[in-house]
């Protein structure tokens, strides 16, 4: 087997085998990005030089007997608006062009600071993670490994692309809305989004900041435990961060599931939801079935109403978080100089922001606004606390919740993207786990007929993370389809 | 209330930094910046940088727990921080973290009052409408006056600062009343222990000024209580001539160029403002529990108000001599240091060592500008001034003129030796003296028939002569003996 076939648990023990060393991991791994990234472009910065001295590094250091922290030098790509200090990180926007932060967000420190993971490249997203496609990057779009004139998802389908097709072992990405799970899908990796306050955020460019968290995509279940593991748990630097244990997933995963009750949400299932998607999450069920899970009907009645809300609390959150950016500390500032201070800042920011960032400030400002924002905004939040209320409902008859994580398979590039209304109705089934604030773990569930990945939603109560990725594990272990690197073809 | 403020109407947000926190209100970076190279006193947090993320400094929600409850304000037990949305090149996220009485905002505290005396006399409660804490945004450097400045500088170190902002209701109805306000308003921060207001820019206010019947004005950046009062004379007075000619006032804000000393219209675009005011939610709610309320309380020293009628009941002290003392937590502290253990004082030395205080030592300090806590005063000189008086050792006059030495801590029975100054009351020495003034004065003698109140020129002359020394009582008594003669 090839290096990049390998989970990363797996190449753990073979470094600590001394099967492998580390500068033969990474070196492998840049060279499959070598070979790939013509096509598919998920990286927009990438580190080649720093990881190999520290590869280095790191192999000297087992040499001496000096330990280099659980992660022993593994490859991980970081979504490109994850804080790492002296290092480019952009958001994929033309607004922080030359960006270097001079921080670390906290998951670096504790994945590649504590834990010795090895960072090799910054992946492309949506600006500012606003999209499901990835195409609203400055840099162009990603292409996804299965079918090139795909998209990968998003926002992070920089990431999603890279581990799926074995340019890196490990990823991080964030998810506001489902923009881990959507390219987890559409790429047919594991993403999963932690709940709200179980990661720190801590050095996460914030687009939303009372639904973003951070969390890995992996190739398997097992490497999402790993680095959950390490990133969870309170953070000084993080007010919304919760002291709440974190369990040992890495162990908590081989858990039988006998007796776990999984909940149906029927309006999961409903109009809009593809048919090979359906079918292949159905029969997912069944798998659970058998390894002893019963099954009950749930209601989440007020789904409908889901995306509006989302999409209004968002865009309302962003165009405040965004209003830093107006080029005068940091990033680009217009060259154009004339007029006062508000003209710059206006011209900055009315030409180095994309077009579906400006269309989300412009109407989260108005939304915002004097005599618009009871009827909107606290409108919002009003639902918002329905839906929290139908999932609590929901959580008294069932462990966790089962459903599809994207109502389709990956879609074409250009296909939605002057329809940013279809755009926003595949977060159909993604954004309410965000307003509810609860984890959830898509995996790769089967294949539509144009060979293109499904992804399985499982949906946990407040911190549950150990019951989903239990879950997820047994019907990973059931499906037997992470061993395949996705093709890159065209 | 004279004539010529009838209609003014005038409330104030003045906004009081907490210099005595250690760190700024979300982030660990010190609070001292004055004098700081700039932007040496900064952080990923209060820089805003993309992903840096508040966290609240706890001892904050203590000092302003103490100024609630010292302006007897209703603190509210939980709140959410709100976020104040503008551009501005001071403010580096694009907004303010701040709080908010509306859209399910809270105050910090609401209502509360600040009593002042109108002319020493009449009492005015004035009522607060909130207090809140905020961030400082940076500090913009101009060269000169705002308006004529070629550039602007940005010192981030001050920002993210903690400010409590005080919301009087628009009670006050004079640029007097104001100052008043004030002065109460910096004796209570002052024994609250939270900040230091003689520190340059640690307070500024904004004053809604207007004439009853005309649209307000907001007259911004005063940056220090002495302003205040001028300020809104000026402010009043370009009112009421634009009224006198028959224009139509304009409802707007002005910034006080305290460089030129006037209220300038700053140019501003065409928009009626909008905060979009919405919950920091970066932040948790914020809650102040009843059982912390209580235990601040506790540890809170005795405020200005009760501790003038303390001192009226204690030391024998009028009304007014006691609330002008107890003004200055400092210059109370001190008076009550040093008259505290002294069995024998009675009311007449209590009223000296008082009157020592909030004379000539109170003009000393504000001449150079100094706190008595900068000074090497003791209480031991005050008494040991007031005892060589008493015991005739040094008259009143000479002890005034011992005052700029005191202040540097000398003893005044060394100012005793240096100077050579002492009470002389020898009678034949002053006969000898008063003769020769005599002689030397004789059209001030002839006055004196005319108009007995000469007798203070004579016994000035004498004074002169001998560089105040004389005993007052014996030299009068000798003149008019002489005199009559």
């Amino acid at each position: 087997m090839k290096i990049n076939e390998y989970m990363g648990f797996e190449l753990i023990e073979k470094i600590e085998n001394k099967e492998l060393s580390i500068q033969e991991i990474i070196r492998s791994y840049y060279e499959r990005i070598d070979e790939t990234e013509d096509n598919l472009h998920s990286f927009v910065h990438l580190t080649k030089e720093k990881a190999l001295k520290k590869a280095k590094k790191f192999d000297d250091d087992l040499k001496r007997g000096k330990s280099v922290g659980r992660l022993y030098g593994l490859p991980i790509a970081i979504k490109d608006l994850i804080c790492i200090k002296n290092n480019l990180t952009t958001c994929c926007s033309k607004i922080l062009k030359g960006y270097k932060p001079p921080y670390n967000a906290t998951v670096i420190e504790r994945l590649i600071e504590k834990e010795g993971a090895i960072h090799i490249g910054n992946t492309n997203m949506d600006e500012f993670a606003m999209g499901s496609s990835t195409e609203n990057s400055c840099y162009g779009p990603t292409y996804n490994p299965w079918d090139l004139a795909r998209v990968p998802g998003g926002s992070s389908g920089g990431s999603g692309a890279a581990i799926a097709s074995g340019q890196a072992i490990f990823a991080l990405g964030s998810d506001t809305g489902g923009s881990i799970r959507s390219p987890a899908t559409y790429c047919g990796v594991v993403g999963l989004k932690p709940t709200y306050g179980r990661v720190s955020r801590y050095g996460l460019v914030a687009f939303a900041n009372s639904l973003d968290q951070i969390g890995p995509i992996t190739r398997c279940v097992h490497d999402s435990a790993l680095l959950l593991e390490i990133m969870a748990g309170k953070d000084p630097l993080d007010s919304t961060s919760v002291d709440i244990k974190v369990d040992n997933y890495t162990e908590e995963i081989f858990q039988s599931i006998e007796k776990k009750v999984l909940g149906i949400p029927k309006e999961f299932f409903g109009e809009g939801i593809a048919k090979d998607v359906k079918n292949s999450v159905n029969s997912a069920i069944k798998k659970l079935e058998s390894l002893g899970a019963t099954t009950v009907e749930i209601s989440i009645p007020h789904l409908e109403y889901t995306v509006p809300t989302y999409y209004l609390l968002c865009m309302s959150e962003a165009s405040s978080n965004l209003a830093r950016f107006d080029g005068l500390r940091y990033g680009k500032m217009h060259e154009d100089l004339s007029g006062d201070v508000f003209d710059v800042f206006s011209r900055t920011r009315g030409e180095e922001f994309g077009v579906e960032v400006r269309r989300r400030i412009i109407l989260g400002t108005y939304t915002l606004s004097a005599g618009y924002y009871d009827m909107f905004y606290i409108k919002a939040l009003k639902v918002r606390t329905l839906i929290k209320n139908d999932f609590q409902e929901a959580f008294k008859k069932c462990d966790s919740i089962v459903c599809p994580t994207m109502p389709n398979t990956a879609f074409k590039i250009g296909e939605f993207i002057n329809d940013p209304l279809q755009m926003y109705l595949m977060d159909v089934l993604t954004c309410p786990v965000n307003l509810a604030g609860l984890p959830s773990l898509s995996i790769p569930c089967g294949f539509d007929n144009n060979e293109l990945p499904i992804g399985f939603q499982i949906i946990g109560d407040y911190f549950d993370e150990k019951g989903i990725l239990n879950i997820g594990y047994k019907l990973e272990q059931e499906l037997k389809l992470f061993r395949k690197l996705a093709p890159v073809k065209k | 209330m004279s004539e010529k403020y009838k209609d003014v109407i005038i409330g104030l947000e003045v906004h009081i930094q907490l210099t005595n926190l250690k760190t700024k209100l979300f982030c660990s970076c010190s609070n001292d910046y004055r004098g700081k190279e700039p932007n040496t006193y900064v952080c990923p947090i209060c820089m805003g940088l993309p992903g840096s993320l508040p966290v609240a400094n706890k001892r904050a929600f203590e000092f302003a727990t103490r100024l609630a409850i010292a302006l007897n304000s209703n603190i509210n037990e939980s709140f959410w921080f709100f976020r104040k949305n503008y551009f501005y090149p001071d403010l580096p996220k694009g907004f303010q973290i701040s709080q908010y009485n509306k859209a399910g905002g809270r105050a910090f505290g609401d209502g509360g009052e600040i009593t002042i005396k109108l002319n020493g006399k009449k009492k005015k409660d004035l009522q607060l409408n909130r207090i809140h804490l905020e961030e400082d945004p940076a500090r913009l450097v101009h060269k000169g006056s705002i308006a004529t400045s070629p550039y602007t500088l940005v010192d981030y170190n001050r920002s993210g600062v903690t400010l409590i902002e005080i919301v009087s209701e628009p009670v006050m109805n004079s640029p007097e009343e104001a100052r008043e306000y004030l002065k109460q308003l910096k004796s209570i921060v002052q024994y609250t222990g939270i900040s230091n207001l003689d520190f340059e820019g640690s307070c500024r206010v904004d004053a809604n000024i207007s004439i009853k019947g005309h649209p307000r004005s907001e007259v911004k950046n005063i940056n220090s209580f002495r302003e205040v009062e001028r300020a809104l004379k000026w402010e009043i007075q370009r009112q009421k001539n634009l009224i006198k000619r028959g224009k139509d006032l304009i409802q707007e804000t002005r910034h006080w160029d305290d460089k030129r000393r006037i209220t300038i219209g700053l140019r501003t675009k065409e928009f009626e403002k909008d905060y979009r005011y919405f919950p920091e939610q970066d932040l948790v709610p914020i809650d102040i529990e009843k059982t912390f309320i209580n235990k601040v309380k506790k540890e809170l020293p005795e405020m200005p108000k009760t501790r003038s009628k303390r001192f009226k009941k204690d030391y024998g002290l009028s009304e007014f001599d006691s609330e002008i003392l107890v003004l200055d937590k400092d210059i109370a502290d001190f008076y009550e240091e040093g008259v505290k253990s002294q069995k024998s004082y009675q009311s007449d030395n209590y009223k000296q060592f008082c009157n020592w205080l909030k004379g000539d030592i109170s003009r000393w300090l504000n001449f150079n500008n100094k706190s008595i806590k900068d000074t090497k005063l003791k209480p031991k000189q005050v008494r040991d001034l007031i005892k060589f008086i008493k015991e005739g050792k040094i008259t009143g006059k000479i002890a005034k003129s011992y005052i700029n030495e005191m202040m540097n801590g000398t003893e005044i029975s060394e100012i005793l030796k240096k100077t050579g100054k002492k009470r002389i009351a020898d009678e034949a020495k002053i006969v000898s003296i008063v003769r020769d003034v005599l002689s030397e004065n004789q059209n001030i003698v002839e006055d004196f028939k005319k108009n007995p109140k000469a007798l203070e020129a004579l016994i000035g002359k004498c004074m002169q002569k001998t560089k105040g020394q004389l005993d007052p009582e014996k030299t009068r008594e000798i003149i008019l003996n002489l005199i009559k003669k």
